[in-house]
């Protein structure tokens, strides 16, 4: 009774405060920043908005990481916010399609986003149109642990093709070390490991088509990539899936495992498990067929304006601000991340240094990640094969069929 | 009915109208309730089941497409037959619940204490029972883990084992239900006349035959009362396999209402019309079960 007494006097009072409010322009923003340096960076983010747009008062809502994904569907739908984050792709597709997510083209024409946002234009435009604005992304690629390489007598730098990959495996292996650790219990991390075969077997453009659903899963290109993945599988951490990816950046720090396929923001983990930039090193995933030009992962994070949103203008003019070269730069540090914006600065550190580096040289073209650039439903059947690969690669034709047959299916609707 | 009895002569006619319409209004609330959240859903259900709905575009209607894509989903076989897995041995529940509480059943110095402890398992959530049950098992660090690579040489992870996760889970499960049922049978045992097991005493009865014979029979509706609660439990297990492994290794611990939250509801689902199929499926099974018990409580009413 007293807890229903005390919601009663707080929806009163609410009531009563809530159109004091109402003089000012109220945006509302939705957001999944629940893990402490994105938190921050969106703190910042908004503090700056508001000391340049004094009239504008923002109100954020935090949503859990994990939760925000399906709670996404509900408030766009229900009530929804006037600006909320997402990612770039196929990721957004649904909801362009569904007609969710608002055109901001003009945005984009009106402060040359083309131009500055050049990296991730592709990636934000649907039917011609963009329909969001991209902050930041980081690269995926191997991170490594100097002190097992050392243990083992290899030099990770000598590392250039996926023969010196598998050689280096084998002698690390003989040192008791497992060569490549990975965590599949949520499944999207060995997603990582199959674009990277994929896109250094056949290509940026081959990946496309697949992951689009333009080609076949039972393709003998496809089989190819599944080969040379085969070759890594028994230097891979056994019972790979029972455990997170927070369990396997256990096993690289305590040198259990030398090798670990992942995106930048795993950086913060490896340091706070007590690795340092003497003994973290990273590489770009090995080339395996070198007429092939390099492509890479590297997810983009978003801010769009749900069609329901219910002040447009001041939405507009917050995405027009965090295009800006500036604020990039300065939410990129506290993020630990990569800037879209092409006059941004990179913050000082010497694995997104080298990411930077790595991702303005990809001749091939930037992949946002398995489950962006396939369709949902796609993705999840996918990664479920590719964790069953892992463990019986024997059954490989049966579960190539299996994602055939989803991807006709899906192309069928 | 029993509430207008003749024996105080016939009624005057608005005197009767006002006694039928009483029991009706007193169960009004439930009834609505029950309608709005229970039986309205359930044809909701029915319905979203024939469309192909990703839950904020439009819904169109497919027909029985979805029910055919079932017929050929191996995802679905392997859900259904774990679902039979867990029906078969959650049963154990009850063997074991009825062990324990007549052992429990003394009068010795403490014993309240002992019940309690023996009844925690169930009063702490069904996720935190997940959670302890996946550390157990957890390969390198995990009690059972490193028991079994002491004994045998080699761990095993359970969980990321396709032959055995299932049965890994179901154990976890168990530990709650045992307990369940313990504590229904200890209530049960309360109840069986103290006479009863004095005349059979004084006739040469003890041990199986005492409990056969004798302390069983009475304990039927504790008995009935734990088969039903193991059913549904079994049916319903979705938390367990949620936290323990969300389905994994690659599908193969999934069951039913898991499988019909990934595709109605997860991350990577948003098939609502899918989803609402394989919910359909598993009332279905459970309605099997339910008409039965409620079969058996309508005859048992009547007999008496």
């Amino acid at each position: 009774m007293f807890q229903v007494k005390h919601g009663l006097v707080l929806a009163a009072l609410l009531g009563t405060t809530a159109p004091a409010f109402a003089q000012t322009r109220t945006l509302v923003m939705n957001t999944d920043a629940s893990d402490p340096a994105p938190k921050a960076a969106f703190e910042q983010l908004i503090a700056d908005f508001e000391a340049e747009y004094p009239d504008i008062k923002v109100e954020v809502n935090v949503f859990d990481h994990e939760g925000y994904k399906t709670a996404i569907r509900n408030f766009l739908t229900a009530d929804a916010p006037d600006l909320a984050n997402w990612y770039a792709g196929n990721r957004m597709r649904p909801f362009v399609e569904a007609n969710q997510f608002m055109d901001v083209s003009d945005v984009w024409a009106e402060n040359g986003l083309e131009e500055s946002l050049h990296s991730a234009a592709s990636s934000m435009t649907i039917d011609g149109k963009q329909w969001g604005v991209p902050y930041t992304y980081y690269q995926w690629g191997i991170y490594y642990n100097r002190d097992a390489y050392a243990q083992a007598g290899v030099d990770p730098e000598s590392i250039e093709t996926w023969d010196d990959f598998i050689a280096a495996c084998e002698k690390i292996d003989a040192a008791g070390i497992d060569c490549l650790t990975t965590g599949s219990k949520a499944l999207w991390p060995i997603a990582g490991i199959f674009d990277y075969v994929n896109l250094r077997t056949n290509g940026y453009d081959f990946h496309m088509q697949l992951t689009s659903g333009e080609v076949p899963w039972t393709d003998d290109r496809v089989k190819a990539a599944f080969a040379n993945w085969e070759k890594v599988l028994p230097y891979t951490t056994d019972n790979h899936a029972a455990i997170d990816w927070q369990d396997a950046v256990a096993n690289l720090v305590q040198g259990k495992a030398a090798n670990y396929v992942m995106g930048n923001f795993a950086v913060a983990a490896f340091k706070d498990g007590g690795m340092t930039d003497e003994n973290l090193g990273f590489m770009p995933f090995p080339t395996i067929d070198d007429s092939i030009a390099r492509a890479e992962d590297a997810p983009t994070d978003t801010i769009h304006i749900p069609a329901g949103a219910k002040n447009p203008e001041d939405a507009k003019l917050f995405l027009a601000f965090l295009a800006r070269a500036d604020v990039q730069t300065k939410m990129n540090e506290t993020l630990g991340q990569l800037p879209i914006n092409a006059d941004s600065t990179v913050v000082d550190d010497p694995y997104l240094q080298q990411g930077f580096e790595m991702l303005s040289s990809a001749e091939g073209g930037i992949a946002q990640f398995f489950d962006r650039d396939a369709s949902p439903e796609m993705a999840k059947a996918g990664m479920e094969g590719f964790q069953e690969f892992m463990v019986r690669p024997e059954r490989l034709d049966q579960i190539l069929d299996r994602l055939e047959r989803q991807r006709q299916r899906l192309a069928g609707k | 009915m029993s509430l207008t009895p003749d024996t105080f002569g016939t009624p005057a006619p608005r005197k009767r109208r006002r006694n039928q319409l009483t029991p009706w209004l007193f169960l009004a609330p439930g009834i609505l309730m029950f309608a709005v959240y229970v039986v309205i859903p359930i044809f909701q259900s029915f319905w979203i089941s024939f469309h192909s709905w990703d839950g904020i575009g439009e819904a169109s209607w497919v027909g029985l497409s979805n029910y055919s894509e079932l017929w050929w989903d191996d995802a679905f076989y392997t859900s259904l037959k774990n679902n039979i897995i867990w029906l078969v041995l959650y049963m154990l529940a009850v063997p074991l619940g009825l062990l324990i509480a007549l052992f429990l059943n003394q009068t010795v110095r403490g014993i309240r204490i002992y019940k309690s402890l023996f009844f925690f398992p169930f009063v702490i959530s069904q996720v935190v029972v997940g959670l302890m049950f996946s550390w157990f098992y957890a390969p390198d660090f995990g009690l059972f883990y490193t028991l079994i690579e002491a004994v045998t040489g080699n761990g095993v992870a359970i969980l990321a084992d396709e032959r055995f996760v299932t049965y890994g889970i179901i154990a976890a499960g168990l530990w709650p239900q045992i307990a369940y049922c313990m504590i229904l049978y200890l209530t049960g045992l309360n109840a069986v006349a103290p006479d009863q097991i004095e005349a059979a005493r004084l006739d040469g009865a003890k041990g199986w035959r005492m409990l056969w014979h004798v302390v069983i029979p009475q304990l039927r509706p504790a008995t009935f009362i734990a088969v039903v609660v193991t059913v549904i439990g079994a049916l319903r297990s979705f938390d367990l396999v949620s936290i323990m492994t969300a389905g994994g290794p690659f599908g193969s611990s999934r069951v039913l209402s898991y499988y019909m939250y990934e595709q109605a509801l997860s991350e990577y689902g948003y098939r609502m019309g899918y989803g609402a199929a394989i919910a359909v499926v598993l009332f279905a099974i459970m309605m099997i079960f339910i008409s039965g018990f409620i079969w058996k409580m309508w005859r048992d009413e009547r007999g008496v």
